[in-house]
Parts: structure tokens; C-alpha cells; sequence
């Protein structure tokens, strides 16, 4: 176990190392010179070669790169170019309200999802699964940016039954008050593909022996649904919610922006339109990092879900 | 494809009917096939059209009233119309003639006020983007009926007006140009790459399949939207093929994966070693003969892309990474 959890850890440097390289190309090489980003268009060549030396661009590549590699490994990006805040804080500020609004979303949205698989899966083929079918399917077809609009104008502006948008400095304000409107938003968009898509899974369960051996043992069908069904399709569950994520801390850049919540995805809109190079190449390569640590953690959880699984 | 598995037997050939013949037939027979392929064949018509100006040609003329109410009817019974929709409490009751009376609009403060606040956290986009509440809250009917003392303008659109009352219905159709062209241009290139690296990795193994899963783990490792904001953030200049190239290269990793995978196990089959037998260079044993037998995950491919890829640019034109401001796509509307 350990073992295999340190030779997992040992193959993610050479990928860690290619992002950072990738990174490195992407915003040094392509980019251009990154002076000239920074200094604008109005610049003499005195400025621009003084600026130059300030972001160590006068050395040589592998002189930058190893000071790029430095900087990751000691979480020290410097100042972003148009707040002149250190990246570390600004990372730090905005990952509290980010996870403020993602782990509940993403507690509740895993819970429901499988409990309607669950229950439709049970209902196969009755009208009330093709209901849900059918309005899951119409409910995928529309955009999030729709949801977002009507439910904001309906529920904030017309009921006032939310707050249109805003954040707070409680954590208890925030987390009841403004972000369950976009927590709510998120539900709505996130439970038609997932539920669609754990439903097959426990349909592929549910036709197995096993479950015909213990309706035949007289087990309560709450008890085969919920401990025998679920555990064994939480397999291809557990990999879908851990694969989605990382990705998560950038997706929610929509809703973050339409509820003006100081969250990472917004963060990294305002550093891409800003040009912040430092802070868009941080969080590029911390993200990977973590898409790499939740893949192994899903792999562990495989483990503690179905002891059958051999970690090799 | 070259599977003649549904080969219609019972009626003699004096020819052999070739592949594309072959594969014509049997999509004729799919009723549900034929049907998707007008759609697609309709709206690449569309496409042709107003590419070469034969409609929504004056997209940009300012035909009706700002904000122009959506009705078939007429500017008559416009206002009892949206009025039945919304059920709003607020609507303007004497609107008989929109395009004289300058009603104040009740909800035109409100309005401004929505805008304002949504319009603060970018205040870079403000400038440069349609204000993205501002066509919704059009199309949702917020009847924000502001009377222009023009008489030229229609007071109601089929489909309602914009901002600068244009025509929304001839924007779709103009935007669809855009939007199509770059999904699938962008879906081109993103297959080209990664059949391209998926057929080298698979057919060559050893080192070069080392290489390319490593930089496939790299590309995966980060997440696909944070990928792509960050080349668009390096790629200063904006425009469509910037988007094109943006989706084509960092899109495609799925297809390489799948690519390799088939190359891995076409390699040794035995058509492939007859092939070699007889002299056959690599790259025509890769691309001559073992291409055609994986080229149905290709065209899969591209139709997934395309669909993912029109889907992307309206995202990335809503930030704001847009086509110019003269184009005007389904994104940047």
C-alpha cells in the first residue's frame, strides 16, 4: 500500500516537470517577451530593459527555467504585474470562497444524483424513469449561462428571495446567504448529466446475480439497493466525481463571475484579461498538480470501496 | 470503412459499387440517419448562403428599436402579448403607438441598475463586450420599450431587436457562419494532431510512444478550460483562426488516445505484414492501409469536436477571446 502510494508519487515528477515546461514555453517563448506585456505600449528602451532584468528575462532559457521551477517549488511567484499583490496571497484569498461554494455543491449534488439513480434505476422503464430521462436530456440541452440569467433574474430580482450577487466577510453570510442562489444554479446544472450518467451505472449492476441471490436470501430491496447496488457501482462513480474536481476550481468561473464571488475561476478570467502572467502560470501548474492528486486519491479510494481492487 | 456486412446480396451487380456507393446505400436505409443529414445539410446551406451574401447580408443595419420587442404579429398587440408571457407587474398598458409615445419605461432604472452591477466585476469587459444581461433581458421580454423618434425602424422584430436594433434573427443566422466554420475548422485540426501523434506512437512504440504518453499526461494534467485561458492569454491578437488554432491544439488529447490504441493493435495483423512483405514503406503501411481500417473513430471524433468546439467559442467569446468586433458569432452575441 504505502509502497505503491510512494512509486505513484515518484511517477508524477517527470509529468509535474512537464507541465512546468510546457508552462515555461507557453508563456516565455510563445508569449513573447513578456517586458513588453508588462511595460505596455508606451515604453522607452530604457524602461524595457530595465524591466527585463527585474523579471530575469535578460539570462538565458534555462536560467529562467530554473528560477520558474524555484518559484513552484517554494510557492513563491512574486507580485502579480497589475495589483502588485504576491500571487501566494492572492491564491490563498480566493480558494476559501472558491471551496465555500463547491464543497457543499459538490456534497449535495453526488448525494441527490445517487439517490435519483438509485430510485429511477429501480423504476427502470416505467414512465416515471423516462420522465426523468427526458427532462434530464432537455435540462443538458440548455446552456448554463441561460440558468444562470433566468434564475438570477427570477429568484433574486423578481422574488428577492436571494441576494442578486455580492459576498460577504462571514463565513456563515456567505455560506447561507450568497452562495446558495449559485449553489442552487449549479445543482440544477450538474444533476441532469450526472444523474443520466449513474443511472447506467447502476443499471449495470442491478441485472447481476447477485442481487437475484439476495432478494432470495429475503433482504429488505432497501438494503441490496443501497449497500450492495451502490457499493458496487461507486467504482465508475468515484472516478467521474474525483476526475471533474480539479477542474471544478476553474469551471465555476461563470457562476463566480455572473455573483461577483472572489473565487479562483474569477481570478483566473481577470488574470487572462489583465495579461497576469504570474498568476495565470501558478495556477496552471497547482491545478495540475492537484488533478494528479486527486487521480491517485480516487485510485486509493477504489481500494477502500472494493477490496477486490489490487493496487499494483 | 470497407465492412460490407449489410451488402445488399440479392441484387446482381454487373460493377461492384465502390465504398462511397456502398456507404450511400446504407445510410438511406437509416431513416433517422437521412433525417439528422438534411438538418446538417441545412444548415450548411445556411452557412453557404449568407457566407456569399444571399441572406441576413445587412445583419448590421439598425432595422428596428433598440431592445425591439419579439412578436410575429405587430407593433399593435405587442405590449398584451409580452404582457400575457411575463405576467409583469409593471407593463406599459398604453403602448398603442410605441414608436411616438416616449413612455418612460417603470422599469428602465431597475434595469440600469441590474446592468451596472453585473457589468462591475469585468470592468475591463465593459467596454468592449455586449452587456450579457442586456440581450437576455431582451429575450426574456423585459419590454424595455424605449421609443425612438425614428420612423424608419420597425417598433417589433419576428424574433426582436439588440441593442442598436438589429435584427436578432439575422444575427443568429450571420453568427451561424461563424460559429459553425469554427467549430469545425477547429475540430479539423484537433483530429489532424492527434491522429497524427496517436498513429506515430502506436505504429513506432518504444521511445516515441514513451514521448507522446508523457506529453498526453502532461496535456491531461491540466484542466481543459485552464489550458485553453491560458494560451488564449499568451496569443495576444485576437481573431478566428486565433480561436481555431486555440480549441485545435489543445483539444487533442482524446483522439490520440483512442488513435494509438487501435494503431497498437492494427500493427500486427496480418494484412499489415502481407504489406510489408511486399515492400510497403511505413508511412504508407501507416496512413494507406492501416488509416482506413480506424478512420470511423476519426469521423466520430469530428462530429464530437465540432458540437464541443461551437460549444467552447461561445464561451471563449463571451470572456471576451473574441472573433472581431465587425463578425459576429453565436458566442458574441
Amino acid at each position: 500500500m504505502y509502497a505503491y502510494i510512494i512509486r505513484r508519487l515518484w511517477q508524477m515528477i517527470p509529468t509535474i516537470l512537464g507541465v512546468i515546461v510546457l508552462v515555461f514555453i507557453l508563456f516565455n517563448w510563445v508569449g513573447g517577451d513578456p517586458a513588453y506585456v508588462l511595460a505596455g505600449k508606451i515604453s522607452s528602451a530604457e524602461q524595457i530593459a530595465n524591466i527585463r532584468k527585474q523579471l530575469g528575462v535578460d539570462q538565458p532559457y534555462y536560467v529562467q527555467l530554473w528560477i520558474f521551477i524555484k518559484q513552484v517549488l517554494t510557492v513563491d511567484f512574486g507580485a502579480s504585474w497589475s495589483t502588485n499583490e504576491t500571487v501566494s496571497h492572492i491564491l490563498a484569498t480566493r480558494l476559501g470562497p472558491s471551496l465555500t461554494l463547491l464543497i457543499p455543491w459538490l456534497i449535495l449534488s453526488t448525494l441527490i444524483s445517487i439517490g435519483l439513480a438509485l430510485a429511477v434505476a429501480y423504476v427502470r422503464g416505467s414512465l416515471t424513469d423516462r420522465a426523468v430521462m427526458i427532462s434530464c436530456t432537455v435540462g443538458l440541452s440548455i446552456s448554463i449561462l441561460v440558468y444562470i440569467i433566468v434564475f438570477q433574474y427570477v429568484f433574486a430580482y423578481k422574488l428577492g428571495w436571494f441576494p442578486v450577487q455580492g459576498w460577504g466577510d462571514s463565513f456563515r453570510e456567505n455560506l447561507l446567504l450568497y452562495s446558495s442562489l449559485p449553489i442552487l444554479i449549479l445543482l440544477v446544472v450538474s444533476i441532469a448529466p450526472d444523474l443520466r450518467l449513474f443511472r447506467t451505472f447502476v443499471l449495470d449492476e442491478i441485472n447481476q446475480d447477485y442481487v437475484r441471490t439476495g432478494r432470495a436470501k429475503g433482504l429488505s430491496e432497501n438494503r441490496i439497493m443501497w449497500l450492495h447496488v451502490l457499493r458496487n457501482a461507486s467504482i465508475p462513480i468515484i472516478t467521474h466525481v474525483m476526475a471533474q474536481l480539479p477542474g471544478l476550481l476553474i469551471g465555476a468561473f461563470l457562476v463566480e463571475r455572473f455573483f461577483s464571488i472572489p473565487g479562483i475561476g474569477r481570478e483566473v478570467i481577470l488574470a487572462v484579461e489583465r495579461s497576469d502572467f504570474p498568476v495565470i502560470k501558478a495556477i496552471t501548474v497547482y491545478v495540475a498538480v492537484a488533478t494528479m492528486v486527486f487521480n491517485l486519491l480516487a485510485d486509493l479510494m477504489y481500494k477502500a470501496v472494493d477490496p477486490r481492487v489490487q493496487l499494483k | 470503412m470497407p465492412s460490407d456486412v449489410t451488402m445488399p446480396y440479392d441484387v446482381p451487380h454487373p460493377v461492384s459499387p465502390g465504398l462511397w456507393a456502398l456507404a450511400w446505400r446504407r445510410l438511406r436505409a437509416d431513416g433517422v440517419a437521412m433525417v439528422s443529414l438534411a438538418i446538417v445539410v441545412l444548415f450548411l446551406v445556411q452557412m453557404v448562403l449568407s457566407g456569399t451574401g444571399l441572406i441576413a447580408k445587412d445583419w448590421a443595419r439598425e432595422v428596428g428599436v433598440n431592445y425591439a420587442p419579439p412578436t410575429f404579429i405587430g407593433p399593435e398587440p405587442a405590449a398584451p402579448v409580452a404582457e400575457s408571457v411575463t405576467g409583469a407587474p409593471a407593463a406599459p398598458k398604453a403602448s398603442d403607438k410605441p414608436t411616438e409615445l416616449p413612455i418612460e419605461d417603470p422599469l428602465a432604472d431597475a434595469l440600469a441598475a441590474i446592468r451596472n452591477q453585473a457589468a462591475k466585476p469585468g470592468a475591463a469587459e465593459e467596454g468592449k463586450t455586449v452587456d450579457p444581461l442586456a440581450d437576455v433581458m431582451a429575450d426574456i421580454r423585459s419590454k424595455a420599450v424605449e421609443a425612438t423618434p425614428l420612423e424608419a425602424r420597425l417598433p417589433t422584430l419576428p424574433f426582436g431587436g439588440d441593442k442598436w436594433g438589429r435584427d436578432v434573427l439575422k444575427k443568429v443566422i450571420k453568427g451561424s457562419e461563424t460559429s459553425i466554420f469554427v467549430g469545425l475548422a477547429a475540430a479539423v485540426v484537433a483530429t489532424l494532431v492527434g491522429t497524427i501523434f496517436g498513429a506515430l506512437a502506436g505504429y513506432y512504440g518504444k521511445w516515441l510512444d514513451d514521448f507522446f504518453n508523457w506529453f498526453y499526461s502532461v496535456f491531461t494534467a491540466i484542466p481543459y478550460l485552464l489550458l485553453i485561458l491560458a494560451v488564449a492569454a499568451v496569443l495576444q491578437q485576437k481573431g478566428t483562426w486565433t480561436i481555431v488554432l486555440i480549441l485545435g491544439l489543445t483539444g487533442w488529447t482524446g483522439t490520440f488516445r483512442l488513435i494509438r490504441g487501435e494503431y497498437l493493435k492494427h500493427k500486427g495483423r496480418e494484412y499489415v505484414q502481407a504489406a510489408d512483405a511486399i515492400g510497403a514503406s511505413n508511412a504508407r503501411r501507416m496512413f494507406i492501409h492501416i488509416f482506413p481500417n480506424v478512420s470511423h473513430i476519426v469521423l466520430v471524433q469530428l462530429s464530437i469536436y465540432t458540437v464541443g468546439f461551437i460549444k467552447a467559442e461561445v464561451i471563449l467569446s463571451f470572456l471576451g477571446f473574441r472573433v472581431p468586433v465587425d463578425v459576429v458569432s453565436w458566442g458574441s452575441m
